[in-house]
Formats: C-alpha cells, structure tokens, sequence
C-alpha cells in the first residue's frame, strides 16, 4: 500500500521534473552551439530569481498568466479548445479601460465597474463562439481564431483611434483616475521582510488570482454543474443520456471562460499602466494555454506552470543585462518544457492505465500475490 | 499427414493476469475445430498468437508439421493462416472485388496499374473452388451482414490461406445466416480447408464442430468430439459450474400502464423514417423485449424514449404524464432508467473514477448531490452499496471505468440505474460482450427488479435471452413493429423470420397489444 502511494506521487511530479530537466539538457545544448556558457547563464537567472524584487515581478507575471490558464483550462476540461482568450482578454481590457477612464465614481464602485466591464465584455466575447458552435456547428477553434484577428485587428485598432486621450501625452485611452486603480500588496510582504525598493509593486489581482483558482475548483470538482462539465468532457454522449444538456454545457464552458479572461488584462488596467495602450502586454491568451497543459488543468498545477512560466519571462530581462546568452532562450524553454511535458504526461498516463488495469484484473482473478507484485513495482 | 496445428505449453501473460495457461490445442488437416469458453477465458489472446499479432512467452508452435514463430499476420498468411475478425474490415464504397483484392492487388505493369480481368480470374478460380457464391461487382455497402462475412472469407481464401480462423463468426447473424454460413463452411471442409473457429453458442458448436476444445481461466480443460457430448456437458466444461438459463417465473405484469409510446415516428438524417409509427405499452411489472436484427430502429426507438432523439410525430408517455417534450433530465429524474446498448458510448466515462460513474444520470438526486454540491461521501456510500449487491469486481470505487472488464462494468451500470429506484428500465443489450457468470447475475436483478414492479424494455439479439426473460416479444423490422410474439409459443426460428422479414403477418391484434396476458 505504503509503495503504490509513492508510486503515485512518483508518476504524479515525475512528469514535469523530466520535462523540466529534458528543457534544460536541450536548452544547454542550443547555448553551447550559440557559443555562451549554459552553467553561467543559469547561474545568473537562479540569482536574479532569489532577489526580493524578482519575486515581486515573477509573482506579477505569474498572475495574469495564472489567469489565463484558468480560462483554457475551463474550456479543456469540456474538450473546448478555446483559443480566443487572447481576443477576449485584450478587448475585455480595452473596453474596461475606456470606461474606466471615463467615469469618476468612488473608489470601490469605480474598480468594481471596471471588473464588471472586463468580465462581461470577456464572457460575451467567448460567447458568440459558442453560440456559433451551439447554433450553427461551427467548430470553436476557428470560430475563436476568426474573433481573436476580429478583435485585436478590427474592432480595437478600430475603435482606439475613438478614444485616444488627446489631452495627455500618451498613445493610449484615458488614464483611469486613482479611485479606479488598485492598491498594491507591498505593505502586506513588508510584514513579512524587508521594504521594496521603488517601483516594484505586488500586484493585488494576485488576490483575485487566487479567488479565481478557488473558485474554479469547487466548482469543477464539487459542485453538481461541475459534474456536468467533466462528464461532457469525459464522454459527451454519455454525459447526454445522463441527462447532461450538451448544448447548454457548451454555452457555460464559453461563457464562464471568457468572464476569466476577462480578468486576464486587469493587472495592467488596475495595477500597472492603468490605459490601454499600444504597449498593451499581448500573448497572455497563448501563454495561458501553455499554462494550462504544462498545468495538466488542475488549479494547483497551474500555479506552478504560471509562476515556472513567470520566472523564465522575468528572466530573459537579466540575461540581456548580464549578456550571459541570449534572452530568447527563455522562449525556447517554454516551448520545449511544453513539448516534452505534453509527451511525458502521456507516458504517465500509460502507466497509470496499466497499473490500475492489473489491480482490477487482480480483484477479480485473484492471482497469486508475488504475480502482482512484479506487475506494480 | 501432419497436423495443420499444433500449440504445445503455450503461455501468455499480461500485467496481473495469465491469459493463456499452458495451452495445447492439435488441429488436424481439414477438420473444422471449435474452441469455446467464456468471455475472458483467454480465446482472443490465443487467436492472437495463431495469427502473429502477439508472441506467446512460452510455448511451441507447429504449422503442417514444422515449428514456427510468428512475428507478424504476415508471417501468418505467409504460411496459410487466415483471419476473418469478428467486426468486418471492409471499405463500404468499394465492390466485393476490390475489396478482396485490397492489400495485395495485381499489377498489370510498372506504373502500377491494376489487372482487374487477373484479379476476376482468380477471385472467380476461388469461389469455385470453395463453392462460395456473390457478385464480384456488388457494392459492399448493399450487402447484407451475411454476404459482408462471405466477403471477408473470400479475401482470406484469395491470399492462398489453407487455415482459417473465425472469430465468433455467428455473433452478427440472424439463424438463416448461421445456416448459411455453416453450408459454406462444410464446403470449404470438403475442399481442404482447415477451419478453427470461437465461439460460444454451444448448440452452434455441437451443430458444425468436429472436434470441440474448451477452454477455461486461460488453460485448454478438455477436447471431446461433439457425438459423445450434450449442450450441458460443453457448458459445465465452459463455466465449471451449471449454465445458467433465462427463465422467468410466474407473470407479475399488472394493469397499470408504466411507459406508453403511440405512433411514433423517428426520421434519419435523410429525412425517412427510421422508426415508424410505432406504438406499444408497458406495464409495471412486465418486461417486453424487442427483437430485431440491429439497425432496424431499435437505438432509434430508444432514444426517443429516454429523450436523446425527437420524434416526429407520436407521443410517449411516463404514467399519466406526455413526455414528448421533455429533456432526458427530467425523464431521467422522472423515473427511466437506461442500459445503453453500447457501455463504452453511452454508458460510463471510462476515464472517471467508478464513484463517478456510479453518479451518471442520477447526479440530481440524492445520494448523489446536496444541494448544488456534488455529496462525494453519499456518492462513496451507494457506489460501495452497488459494489456489494452487484458483485462488481474491483479493488475500491476510486479506480478509474476502463480498468475494470466489461461484465463489471455492465453490472456496475446495471447497479446505478437499478438502484436508483426507477418506474421505467430500458436495458439495451444488457449482457452483450460479458461471460456467462456475470450474464446470469444481470438476468437475475432484471428478473428481481421485474418482481419489484419495474416496467422493462428489453432489446437484445439474444433470442434465449429475450424468450427467457420476456412476458411479451415485440419483432422491429425496418423500423415498424411487425408482430407482437407469446414467449412461451414463439422459436427462435420463428423470430428469425420475422426478423429478416421472412414472414411480414405478425398477430397485430388489440389482444396482443394490451398484452397483460
């Protein structure tokens, strides 16, 4: 008993520990062929990495992308493939920041309009996907890649010319006033350790992020809708003749996925630049389905894809400055661990598979115990 | 002259079981030779390792006198092995020549071209041989399942095969196709052919066998000549214990009306009808089977009841109530439970713990859900409960679906939707693809679930099963139901031919429609 726990927690971590270290032996390979010293360059991301303020900033981009990969996976976990979070997110922050910088409203109320917005532009967004899918059969990966170049090509480059704020001096819509910014988290970490230096600010969506992975899994994992959802995704046709509307799962999944994705731009609008701009950080949507992957779709293995995703963005930034190898490997890794940890899970899957094959096989001939032994060791 | 087959200690093991136990099995030249056993008694492992898809881990090997290992089928066919699996491989869009010239096609020059008029040759040189008669220029996909299976034999025979393996080749006929069947089979004996074949229908063997090998829990228990044997002698042979038999008691059915379906009717994607106009009644306490060769409009017939296909006309009602309308989770929460034909399809989520699963189409109702919450203990508690009095055989209730076999599997789903108390069960096929052990325990909660006053619909192409466990047989023959049948006066010859519109004049009367008889 004792030994097939450990073998369960073995094939449960042993997956993305080997693709983190295939990334790495790959990676190294590619530094040694572009002439830098691998070790060195490691070196200096694992030092930066252990600075007060990298953490800060690995935990600020951690965040959105935490968020990010909530979205995909709510669509994963329904066999949605739900590309559009990066049109979503992006026109979600737009509009919330337009109307942010519109309205002067109390503190509470401004923000809280502002996530209103963010949420209900994302949801509706992912929605129309899925209405083309419930309504007309259109499968969602298109429909969602069509929305994303519609979004980010179309409505917004359309639209910012709109609102441009010609008083100011920047490219982008209206600063938001202060009473519609959040505060950031310093003060609590200050409890903790030592002050920040200037210009680094925790992000409080941080707290967001964690409400949404709380959220996400009660309610996939213990609430009865949340049944509904995985059974679709499990076997739809089963699902069905349990009673599980498919079409109506199909709308949720969407809608629910979109609202998070939603939320995805508000670190930038709340915390960061407070505008949408031309500078507006692009790619977390992408990003969130590596997240949600490297994640396998559970909450806790998103966080740690997230802030892994987190600290390899952070780190590009030292390797330019120390020009220990080129910042790009940072993608290459990305990509790589990725790759390998699809493979790997696969793998693991098998074995899984055949493991709890043999222990059923087991219960039912009971074979002689040395025989199952050699089959589960 | 040497014998064409001859396995001596072979032994097949796969993680946590042995599937093939020390097997010997001799074929002689030109014998038709049956093997039999249950579900899981290590048949298909063993046909496996005949045809070069797995090499046994121990063993020996001997085809027409010299030993061989077999790395491939085409190591197989290379020495006159031929396989004819239980599901057809045929493109339905080709003619039966191309489809039998499929894979080793003729060719006339280096560009590839096929030789068609060598081909006709030598698929006509074939039949005539073997006495094996069907249009070389018929479209596969307007053929009936008999002429399919023909199709695939000759495929086999055009490869040069001397030794053909049959995997349960009657499981897909109705009894005018099995009798087809056999005459080709005593045709191609006459003319050399050696022929081994699964099965377990044991009149079937008995009827066509010369020699007959049992096999049981992976070991080869005993190889008699069906002269010296009785149905029951093969069965204890097969099971180590009595055959169990469908057989229900005295009638409980009563006056009150369960499930009542008038005049319905079910269009396919081309708009026809693929129920038509159907109307029966069920009532508590009574089961009513439906026979009819698969594709008739028996899924069709079903859907429509539990709610996943719309009629198009007609009404079906739950009692007093007109659920035409209604989604499948209000009639599941209604009352109607559902064995899907296919478990795989409709049944489980192979992937989800079996607490899960025990959940499926129930998860609104308690012990299932509080509230809006999923109860993991409740759902823990009735999944142990199911465990228990449905004999599923697992290690706990958090393994996953696909690790458990298809019995336990079967009973699992037997369980939940038995369990949860229904007015109405609709059993698809409930012991379709499980042994015989685990078949007797499904007649059983059928038969006690019936006692209970559980109305039951009951589809099976098992004729035994359905006269045994039905108080009504209702035939669909292209989407109609031609007759309503007495089981206790009824054949299943008589089935047949009701079945393959043989016979069209079914006792349609009012009398045998109420049926509480």
């Amino acid at each position: 008993m004792n030994q097939s726990l450990t073998r369960r927690i073995l094939l449960a971590v042993g997956a993305p520990v080997a693709a983190v270290v295939f990334a790495v032996t790959l990676s190294s390979i590619f530094l040694l062929i572009a002439g830098s010293n691998p070790l060195q360059a490691y070196g200096d991301m694992l030092e930066n990495a252990s600075r007060l303020e990298t953490f800060v900033d690995i935990i600020n981009r951690a965040t959105p992308l935490y968020i990010s990969g909530i979205a995909a996976a709510i669509g994963f976990r329904m066999n949605l493939f739900n590309i559009g979070v990066e049109g979503q997110y992006l026109l979600a922050a737009f509009f919330a920041a337009v109307v942010g910088g519109a309205v002067e409203l109390p503190p509470v109320l401004h923000v809280g309009l502002i996530f209103f917005v963010a949420v209900s532009v994302g949801a509706s967004y992912a929605g129309v996907a899925g209405v083309l899918k419930v309504s007309r059969g259109i499968n969602e990966v298109i429909a969602t890649i069509m929305l994303n170049f519609i979004a980010i090509g179309g409505i917004i480059a359309w639209l910012a010319v709109e609102f441009l704020d010609r008083e100011g001096a920047s490219t982008g819509t209206k600063e938001i006033a202060e009473s519609g910014r959040l505060p950031d988290l310093n003060g609590v970490l200050e409890i903790f350790t030592r002050e920040i230096t200037k210009g680094r600010e925790l992000t409080s969506i941080l707290i967001i992020a964690v409400l949404v992975g709380i959220g996400y899994h009660l309610f996939i994992n213990r609430t009865r809708v949340g049944f509904d959802f995985r059974a679709s995704g499990f076997n739809p046709l089963a699902a069905r003749a349990g009673g599980v509307p498919p079409k109506k799962m199909i709308m949720y999944a969407m809608l629910l996925s979109g609202a998070c994705a939603g939320l995805v731009g508000m670190v930038e609008i709340l915390s960061e630049s407070h505008k949408y701009d031309d500078g507006f950080v692009r790619g977390l949507g992408f990003l969130g389905i590596a997240v949600a992957l490297l994640g396998r779709n559970h909450p806790g293995g998103i966080a740690v894809a997230a802030l892994l995703f987190g600290f390899l963005d952070s780190s590009s930034g030292i390797l330019q400055i120390t020009g220990s190898a080129t910042p790009e490997i940072v993608q290459i890794m990305q990509g790589i661990i990725v790759l390998a940890a699809v493979v790997a899970y696969e793998v693991v899957n098998r074995i899984k598979v055949r493991d709890e094959a043999s222990a059923a096989a087991a219960a039912i001939e009971r074979t002689p115990s040395d025989e199952l032994e050699g089959a589960s060791s | 002259m040497p014998t064409a087959i001859e396995l001596k200690g072979i032994t097949k093991r796969f993680p946590g079981v042995i599937a093939n136990d020390d097997v010997n099995l001799t074929v002689e030249q030109g014998e038709i030779h049956a093997i039999c056993g249950e579900n899981g008694a290590g048949k298909s492992t063993l046909m496996k390792i005949l045809y070069g898809m797995q090499p046994p881990d121990e063993g020996t090997m001997t085809v027409n006198g010299d030993e061989v290992r077999l790395g491939s089928p085409s190591d197989a066919i290379e020495l006159g092995i031929g396989m004819v699996h239980q599901h057809f491989m045929l493109a339905d869009q080709l003619t039966v020549l191309e489809n039998v010239i499929l894979g080793s096609e003729p060719v006339k020059d280096a560009l590839g071209r096929l030789d068609f008029k060598e081909a006709r040759a030598h698929f006509d040189e074939v039949g005539e041989a073997y006495g094996l008669t069907i249009d070389p220029d018929d479209l596969v996909e307007t053929l009936e399942v008999g002429e399919r299976q023909r199709v695939e034999i000759i495929k086999v025979l055009y490869r040069g095969a001397q030794i053909l393996i049959l995997d349960e080749p009657t499981a897909v006929l109705v009894p005018q196709e099995v009798e087809e069947l056999f005459r080709n089979m005593r045709e191609l004996k006459a003319n050399g052919a050696t022929i081994l074949f699964i099965d377990h229908k044991l009149d079937e063997v008995l009827a066509i066998a010369d020699r007959i090998t049992v096999i049981r829990r992976g070991k080869t228990v005993a190889t008699v000549d069906p002269g010296d044997v009785t149905a029951d002698d093969l069965a204890e042979l097969m099971v180590g214990s009595e055959l169990p038999q469908p057989d229900t008691t005295e009638s409980t059915v009563t006056d009150r009306v369960a499930l009542s379906v008038s005049g319905v009717t079910v269009l396919d994607d081309n708009e026809r009808p693929i129920v038509d106009d159907v109307t029966l009644d069920i009532h508590e306490g009574e089961i009513l089977g439906i026979a009819g060769v698969e594709g008739n409009g028996q899924h069709q017939l079903v859907s429509a009841i539990v709610g996943t296909a719309h009629p198009s006309s007609g009404t079906v009602s739950l009692s007093a109530d007109d659920i035409t309308q209604w989604p499948v989770r209000l009639r599941r929460e209604a009352g109607i439970a559902y064995v899907p034909q296919d478990r795989h399809h409709e049944g489980l989520l192979l992937d989800a713990p079996l607490w899960e699963n025990a959940a499926l189409g129930h998860q609104t109702k308690p012990p299932f859900s509080k509230g809006i919450w999923v109860d993991r203990a409740g759902s823990h508690r009735r999944t142990e409960e199911i465990r228990e009095i449905y004999d599923v055989r697992t290690p706990n209730v958090d393994v996953s679906a696909h690790a458990l076999s298809g019995g336990n599997q079967q009973k699992l789903i037997l369980g939940r939707e038995i369990t949860s108390e229904p007015r109405l069960l609709i059993a698809s096929h409930p012991t379709r693809g499980i042994d015989v052990g685990a078949q007797a325990a499904v007649w059983d909660h059928l038969r006690r679930a019936r006692r209970d006053g559980l109305a039951t619909l009951l589809i099976s192409a098992d004729l035994d099963e359905l006269i045994g466990l039905s108080d009504r047989i209702a035939v669909m023959f292209r989407g109609r139901l031609v007759a309503f049948l007495d089981p206790n006066d009824v054949t299943p010859r008589d089935l047949g031919a009701y079945m393959t519109g043989a016979r069209l004049d079914g006792t349609m009367g009012a009398d045998a429609q109420g049926g509480a008889s």
